[in-house]
């Protein structure tokens, strides 16, 4: 066995155990902490392909942001899991059955596989060796799929407007800092002077 | 980058003009608010007219762009002309609305725009990856404005259920779209079509031909693939209902057009087997369901659904002939479409409510004679009667049919738009013979104008049609 193989074993035996304690443990926070460590062992699967910069990409993406995220969602929402586990056996045939459903389409499908004649030419354009990932993804990115990225790029922006149309309201009678008010107020405006009769208060 | 990279761009001109406009359009908002939403409106009209005035001078040679993702032809600078054309005629709709709702948001006509920049790759889209995305960026700007009139509960449960359902049938269609590459080994359309060789389709690519099919059915909504429309359509505000009955059916029926004809040539039978069943299952829905609807933007829901049905009978012919009489169909029914809409626009009452039942026509023809005579117009067009323009676009898709010995596709046609003609005639009957109980405002000038000029090209039509019939013939030549 060598070195690479047992890494590969190690990175894809972790990730299968965490992922089934995702599933499997009562806290959601330990699930998303389970989720995270799934993450980082694909990452090192990722590695061990030598694509180094998914590999990154999965790890500042996946585990900086959406995890963190999760993370802050299950904190906040104070959503207790126990209770919607309950009752979680009675659905237990019904699940088994459409898994097993599931399974016999997968065997038949891919039973019956059948590459088509230019597929394998398709495939055969491995990654260049001699320049980094990044720069090889970002040679076909802003050239072949230069349309692609564009318009991935407006779907996002779309998204964005969209997000802010629905959503966002400017309340009436909400007090916001203003500083350039904060800055101008004078002594004049901010100050008044009253002569108190003695005895008799304001 | 040179002139002559410029140069190869050209045929993307209009996608990019408007993409740049809207950019444009958003930092005019930004800066300016919602008190800069009249001049947004008109920045995004005139945009759509350069944007349309560029494809209609451009010369309608095939060029394919970006690595084989985008390709120009006749057939697109047809179909381009059209969206950019039901566009911007709904967005001159809406304008009178949207400042009576009190709804002016600036967002509105960049959302427009974008959307029509989606339609507008989408009609180019000659591989899988660029037919998604133009989906994408088509669907998620029509959800958010189904739901801009966002305090109210129909126009939000609106723009909610489309964008469930739409998020699921883009899932279907990605599904095939993956099964299809899987099988196939490219996205490329002309790729697709060289390694689909009749009689030895393996079943997987007929899989994901399916799922294909099945997603693009819910975007023209099309049976079994309908159930967002009637819905969607009667709680999105009125002009953004007439936007989506217009522009994005066009662009998404042309996909269709292209997928079929470009990517699967060789397999016919199996396609026109299910195009079949859906246009007879459109076609028969259109018409029996709509006999009960009492709001008239259901009752258009309901006609639109039909009109998907007869337009993908011209489809199942899989001809060049067949690909015409589609094209000439979907012009013919924006045009009858953007009539209908700016005559329930009209359908505000004095005390500026917007009624939108059926029974609310009663007597137009002698309160509000103009109006009342062309919806009677459309209505006898959407029925198929003769000499209407309605009739020809019937006539050429069941022409189409036959010559494809389609039969008795074209005789369940022929019956089911008998029984359409049903609920159609019932509005004339209102328009015409009962008595009216409700007196609108007068029309707002430009509404006036588009129901004039819809009326105008519906009830003249049969006196030219040789010219629309030769671009067409061309633009759907450029396929095969």
């Amino acid at each position: 066995m060598t070195l690479a193989s047992a890494f590969f074993y190690l990175f894809a035996g972790i990730a299968v155990a965490s992922a089934f304690m995702v599933i499997a443990a009562k806290n959601p926070v330990h699930s998303v902490l389970y989720l995270i460590l799934a993450f980082f062992n694909a990452a090192g699967l990722f590695l061990l392909l030598g694509a180094e910069f998914l590999a990154m990409i999965l790890v500042v993406v996946y585990v900086g942001a959406v995890a963190v995220l999760f993370l802050f969602v299950v904190m906040m929402l104070d959503v207790d899991f126990a209770e919607l586990r309950e009752g979680f056996l009675q659905y237990l045939p019904i699940g088994g059955l459409v898994g097993i459903i599931v399974l016999v389409e997968l065997v038949l499908v891919v039973g019956s596989w059948a590459v088509a004649p230019s597929a394998p030419q398709a495939i055969a354009e491995r990654t260049p060796t001699d320049i980094t990932n990044a720069e090889a993804l970002g040679r076909v990115l802003y050239t072949d799929y230069l349309l692609f990225f564009q318009l991935s790029g407006l779907i996002l922006l779309v998204a964005m407007i969209g997000a802010i149309v629905l959503t966002l309201r400017h309340k009436e009678g909400v007090k916001r800092q203003n500083i350039a008010a904060q800055v101008a107020r004078t002594k004049a405006a901010g100050l008044s002077l009253h002569d108190v009769k003695p005895g008799q208060g304001l | 980058m040179n002139g002559q990279f410029f140069a190869d761009l050209a045929p993307a001109l209009p996608e990019m003009l408007l993409a740049g406009g809207a950019l444009l359009m958003v930092l005019v908002g930004a800066i300016g608010g919602d008190r800069s939403s009249g001049l947004i409106n008109v920045l995004a009209a005139i945009l759509l007219l350069a944007a349309g005035a560029a494809l209609v001078t451009a010369s309608p040679e095939t060029k394919v762009l970006f690595n084989g993702a985008f390709t120009w032809d006749a057939y697109a600078r047809f179909l381009k002309v059209l969206v950019i054309g039901g566009a911007l005629i709904a967005l001159i709709m809406s304008f009178d609305y949207l400042r009576h709702e009190k709804l002016q948001r600036f967002e509105y006509a960049i959302l427009v725009v974008l959307s029509t920049t989606g339609m507008l790759i989408m009609i180019s889209a000659s591989d899988l990856i660029a037919l998604y995305l133009g989906f994408e960026l088509q669907s998620l700007a029509l959800y958010v404005i189904a739901a801009i009139h966002r305090d109210n509960l129909r126009s939000t449960e609106a723009g909610l259920k489309y964008f469930v359902l739409g998020a699921l049938s883009s899932g279907m269609l990605l599904y095939g779209c993956s099964l299809i590459y899987g099988y196939a080994g490219t996205i490329s359309f002309a790729g697709i079509a060289q390694s689909v060789q009749a009689g030895n389709a393996p079943t997987g690519l007929i899989f994901g031909l399916v799922f294909l099919f099945a997603g693009l059915a819910f975007k023209v909504s099309a049976v079994p693939f309908h159930m967002w429309t009637p819905d969607v359509y009667e709680g999105a505000p009125t002009p953004v209902t007439a936007f989506f009955a217009a522009a994005p059916k066009v662009a998404a029926m042309s996909v269709f057009v292209r997928v079929a004809i470009d990517a699967f040539p060789n397999i016919l039978d199996q396609w026109r087997q299910i195009i079949v069943f859906i246009s007879i299952a459109s076609m028969m829905l259109g018409a029996f369901a709509a006999i009960g609807q009492s709001n008239i933007k259901r009752l258009l829901a309901y006609s639109s659904i039909g009109n998907v049905g007869y337009i993908l009978v011209g489809l199942s012919a899989g001809t060049s002939n067949g690909v015409q009489s589609v094209l000439i169909y979907l012009t013919v029914y924006v045009i009858m479409t953007l009539g209908c809409f700016a005559v329930v626009l009209c359908m505000r009452t004095k005390d500026g409510r917007l009624v939108e039942n059926v029974d609310d026509l009663a007597g137009l023809a002698r309160t509000q004679p103009l109006m009342g005579f062309v919806m009677a117009m459309m209505m006898f067009s959407l029925a198929g009667i003769p000499p209407l323009a309605g009739f020809f676009a019937k006539f050429y898709v069941f022409l189409a049919a036959i010559e494809a010995q389609l039969y008795w596709l074209a005789v369940i046609g022929v019956v089911t738009s008998v029984v359409g003609a049903f609920y159609y005639l019932r509005i004339v009957k209102i328009i015409y013979f009962d008595e009216a109980t409700i007196e609108f405002q007068r029309m707002p000038f430009e509404l006036k104008a588009i129901i004039a000029l819809t009326g105008a090209f519906v009830l003249f039509y049969f006196i030219f049609p040789a010219p629309m019939v030769a671009v067409a013939g061309a633009a759907a030549n450029s396929l095969f």
